[in-house]
């Protein structure tokens, strides 16, 4: 093991001792200091455009107002985080972010996890003295699972950047100048003719409503959702995911920073593909073939039926003309019970997957 | 098998940190995104990527050496690479020594299995062969990542201790970020093995062959076992072509779509006396059924599932049963109990406590040491923390074993009639049968009609466009799809996705398996394209 030799600063009065390299973001963060953050996903590289990371340091005699997320901590620093003047000009920075801003929190589909919001009421900024109409809006896109309103991007490049370096799709960019200055994809193009795979990845780390799940808008509110820790159904990786439920309805699913083992991360099928759950065509009784037609059965005559005929044939010809195929996209439980199930109720062996891909 | 056990033997964390990718027969930014997004951070930190495949998949465009190798010729490739380290003394002679055996054997046999010999078969130049084999042996992190592209073959079992043969030659093992890694491809397929459901095995790898395992089994679960390993599936398929085998139960599967020779599949069970299938939709194969019993989708029911890393992970119940359906586990138990044999658990949780501690590898697991983050087998009690990478020190079986496996031929080759060779495969929008992708709007947003991808050069000769509709044949049936010409495939190879019913590759693919673990060989066959009319 290579050693990382460790530095000592001050944060807000308290001694931090962290490996070398790491930012003042981070030190402070390892002793419970929230530093407020909007251009800032700890799977990027520091990008430092929003500003309201800002803390003081002490230089001499002076104090100096620094990012902290991409200013790598030393040895002997002095930091405040929440000094009169680091406040006072997070807020100004606000009032700056949200004066290209509209002003619709009350429909917005991130009321509630906007990280723009959030900060607006901790610092209490409901004016901006610099508020402009903003323009853009809803784009429009046939793709089914993502909206863009570029009239809500603050421009933290956290879509862009994650496509870039973590997807390296290269799907989106900035484009324009000025107020009118926007992200999505070259040349104004659908998503389904860029490179875009339509992994949400983009969505997943906007901090403000400019990029939402398009299935989800109007279904309901951040706080009515319960969130349901479960793994991704579909490949071998097991992504950890949350579904969002509301009522008995999965209305979206989302990911966190920081699981294991996709940090976050999800692709199409795991954040998108979730609308087989709720699809019409589900089974939803058991279904007895009768003269060739599935007729609609109860769960008694079902599996009574089941029964029956599994130990009629089991009498007739030995347990050994009877099979099991269990899935590898049912539980281990599932599973085990399968396996037991042709072991110790039928007596039998024959217990495989098909396709054991 | 080489170490003694058959799982990826690093983390999926641990990718980044990979000094050398050694890439072969498998496509992760399409089959398992989230280990191409490792993979990719990887590249970034500057790891060297070789990749072998027939197509040019992303990663082969980003490698620092692509291997175009012909489908079904790995054996040559991995034998040639072999011979190259060891004649250039590339070897690691201390872990050989102190960690191996059986390589003299090797050793003897691969002295004639040179590059020029290897390119022939392969058609990779005998220079670039050499070259994988100086990067892979010389990086300090190197590790080995393969998927079906190896595995789906007849010669599947040997390919994959092929592969392992040069991790044992470099020593390239037991580390950090350095292993040999199949990916698994569905998301439980580890579980489903490591649960036993296989005919040889009761669930932790243990075989019915040793006798306490079955005086175990019959004490806890109070019943008499049959000892004699039972059939696998194609035996089952095979029984049922004959007509000698009665009933059978599925659950979660949908063998029409996934067995290859679809039309065999269907005779199969439609000589069956009894049907029961078990699945949440109507699957191909439940139209042939008796009995449909509904089960709930992953959202409905408590459990657990397994990743390729060996992570056992929790899944949980989000919202109540749709209709009158019933998770799997709940319906199996109401089946058993009708069927005298009583299962009684009041949720999963009990079923796992069971699992546990009538397996040596899962008992120190539980749910409520998983309630935040997975843990990986092996665990073997209470306080150990699990497993992120195999065989630190010591195999599964002791010494690592090479293996001389001379190249077997392809079942079915390309002959005059059908020249072209069809391989199979996923694509990153859909999932297996995609019964339940192609019932997602995103997903069929991207792409929801079967493509064939064909060589520029072969469509040019053929006369066929990019986008025009053609048909496939083989010997076994016929489907049409819409071409897709590039140069991603190499010449001669035809490369088809699984997921479309209404032309499933299935009815192509022959119904040859892997003389060990009886893998179908979805990845060679003859076939040919002509144009609609
Ligand atoms: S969905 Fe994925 S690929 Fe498309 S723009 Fe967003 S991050 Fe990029
Ligand atoms: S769309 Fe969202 S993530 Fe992208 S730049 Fe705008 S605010 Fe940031
Ligand atoms: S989100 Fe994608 S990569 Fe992750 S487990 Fe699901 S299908 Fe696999
Ligand atoms: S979070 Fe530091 S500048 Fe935006």
């Amino acid at each position: 093991m290579v050693m990382v030799p460790k530095i000592k600063l001050n944060v807000d009065g308290k001694i931090v001792e962290v490996n070398k390299g790491k930012t003042i973001l981070q030190a402070a963060s390892s002793i419970g200091i929230r530093i407020p953050t909007l251009c800032h996903d700890p799977r990027l590289e520091p990008f430092a455009a929003c500003r309201v990371c800002m803390v003081e340091i002490e230089r001499g005699k002076t104090t100096a107002l620094i990012t902290s997320c991409n200013t790598e901590a030393t040895d002997g620093m002095v930091i405040r985080t929440d000094s009169e003047k680091v406040l006072k000009t997070r807020k100004m920075v606000l009032e700056l972010i949200l004066s290209d801003h509209p002003r619709d929190c009350m429909t917005c589909e991130k009321c509630g996890s906007c990280t723009l919001q959030d900060l607006a009421y901790a610092y209490g900024v409901r004016e901006s003295r610099f508020f402009e109409e903003p323009d853009g809006g809803v784009v429009e896109d046939s793709n089914p699972v993502i909206q863009q309103d570029t009239s809500k991007c603050i421009l933290c490049g956290r879509c862009v950047r994650i496509c870039d370096e973590v997807q390296q799709d290269y799907a989106i960019d900035f484009k324009n100048r000025g107020f009118d200055t926007e992200t999505g994809t070259p040349f104004d193009k659908q998503r389904r003719e860029t490179t875009c795979v339509l992994c949400g990845q983009c969505v997943s780390t906007c901090p403000v409503g400019s990029l939402v799940e398009k299935q989800a808008v109007g279904k309901g509110r951040e706080w009515e959702f319960k969130q349901v820790k479960t793994t991704c159904a579909y490949c071998g990786v097991g992504c950890t995911m949350y579904l969002n439920v509301k009522g008995n309805r999965v209305v979206k699913v989302t990911s966190k920073v920081g699981s294991i083992p996709n940090d976050g991360n999800l692709c199409v099928k795991g954040r998108f593909g979730y609308d087989f759950i709720h699809h019409p065509d589900r089974l939803k009784h058991p279904l007895i073939k009768k003269n060739g037609k599935f007729e609609e059965a109860t769960w008694d005559e079902a599996l009574s039926l089941v029964a029956s005929k599994l130990g009629g044939i089991k009498t007739k010809y030995g347990h050994d003309n009877i099979g099991v195929f269990s899935s590898s996209r049912c539980t281990n439980e599932d599973n085990y019970l399968a396996m037991k199930f042709a072991r110790a109720t039928i007596g039998t062996n024959n217990v495989d997957q098909c396709a054991r891909t | 098998m080489s170490f003694g056990s058959g799982s990826m033997t690093n983390s999926i964390g641990e990718i980044k940190d990979c000094k050398l990718i050694f890439l072969i027969g498998g496509n992760p930014t399409e089959a398992h995104p989230i280990v191409g997004l490792e993979m990719k951070k990887a590249l970034r930190k500057g790891c060297t990527f070789i990749v072998a495949d027939p197509r040019r998949i992303w990663f082969a465009q980003h490698a620092k050496l692509y291997l175009p190798v012909k489908p079904g010729t790995d054996n040559w490739l991995l034998n040639a690479i072999a011979h190259v380290i060891i004649a250039e003394g590339l070897e690691n002679k201390e872990f050989i020594k102190t960690r191996t055996e059986g390589f003299e054997e090797l050793k003897a046999f691969v002295k004639d299995i040179t590059p020029e010999k290897a390119s022939e078969f392969t058609g990779i130049p005998a220079e670039d062969i050499r070259q994988a084999a100086r990067l892979y042996a010389k990086s300090e992190k190197s590790a080995l990542f393969y998927t079906l592209g190896i595995t789906e073959h007849t010669c599947g079992t040997d390919n994959v201790r092929t592969i392992a043969n040069l991790a044992l030659l470099t020593g390239h093992i037991g580390k950090p970020s350095t292993g040999v890694n199949p990916i698994r491809g569905q998301n439980n397929v580890q579980g489903a093995t490591d649960m036993g459901c296989l005919p040889d095995r009761m669930h932790g790898y243990q075989y019915l062959s040793d006798a306490a395992v079955v005086e175990k089994f019959e004490k806890a679960w109070g019943v008499k076992l049959t000892k004699t390993p039972g059939a696998t599936s194609p035996t089952m398929f095979e029984r049922m072509n004959k007509g000698k085998f009665k009933a059978l139960y599925v659950i979660g599967e949908d063998p029409v779509m996934s067995e290859p020779n679809q039309e065999y599949t269907i005779r199969g069970l439609k000589n069956l006396e009894f049907l029961v299938v078990q699945d949440i939709f109507m699957s191909e194969t439940a139209k042939y059924a008796d009995v449909i019993l509904p089960a709930t989708s992953f959202a409905e029911k408590d459990g657990t599932f397994t990743n390729t890393e060996r992570r056992v992970q929790r899944v949980r119940k989000a919202i109540s049963p749709i209709g009158n359906t019933k998770p799997d586990w709940q319906i199996i138990c109401e089946l058993s109990t009708r069927m005298g044999y009583k299962m009684d658990y009041p949720s999963p949780k009990e079923v796992w406590d069971e699992i546990a501690s009538l397996a040596p590898m899962f008992a120190g697991i539980n749910y409520a040491r998983i309630e935040s983050n997975g843990i990986q087998w092996p665990c073997l009690d209470t306080k150990h923390p699990g497993t992120k990478f195999l065989h630190e020190g010591k195999f599964t079986r002791g010494l690592g074993k090479f293996f001389v496996l001379p190249y077997r031929a392809p079942a079915e080759s390309p002959d005059k009639e059908y020249p072209l060779l069809l391989s199979t495969g996923r694509t990153l929008y859909h999932y297996n049968a995609g019964t339940m992708t192609r019932r997602s709007a995103g997903i069929i947003h991207k792409t929801n009609e079967c493509f064939v991808e064909v060589n520029e050069e072969d469509a040019k000769e053929l006369g066929i466009f990019d986008g025009e509709m053609v048909r496939v044949a083989t010997r076994r049936g016929e489907i049409t799809a819409h071409a897709e010409v590039s140069e991603k495939v190499k010449k001669g190879v035809i490369w088809i996705p699984m997921h479309f019913v209404e032309a499933a590759v299935n009815k192509l693919t022959k119904d040859a398996y892997d003389n060990i673990t009886q893998t179908a060989e979805y990845k060679v066959c003859g076939a040919k394209i002509e144009k609609l009319n």
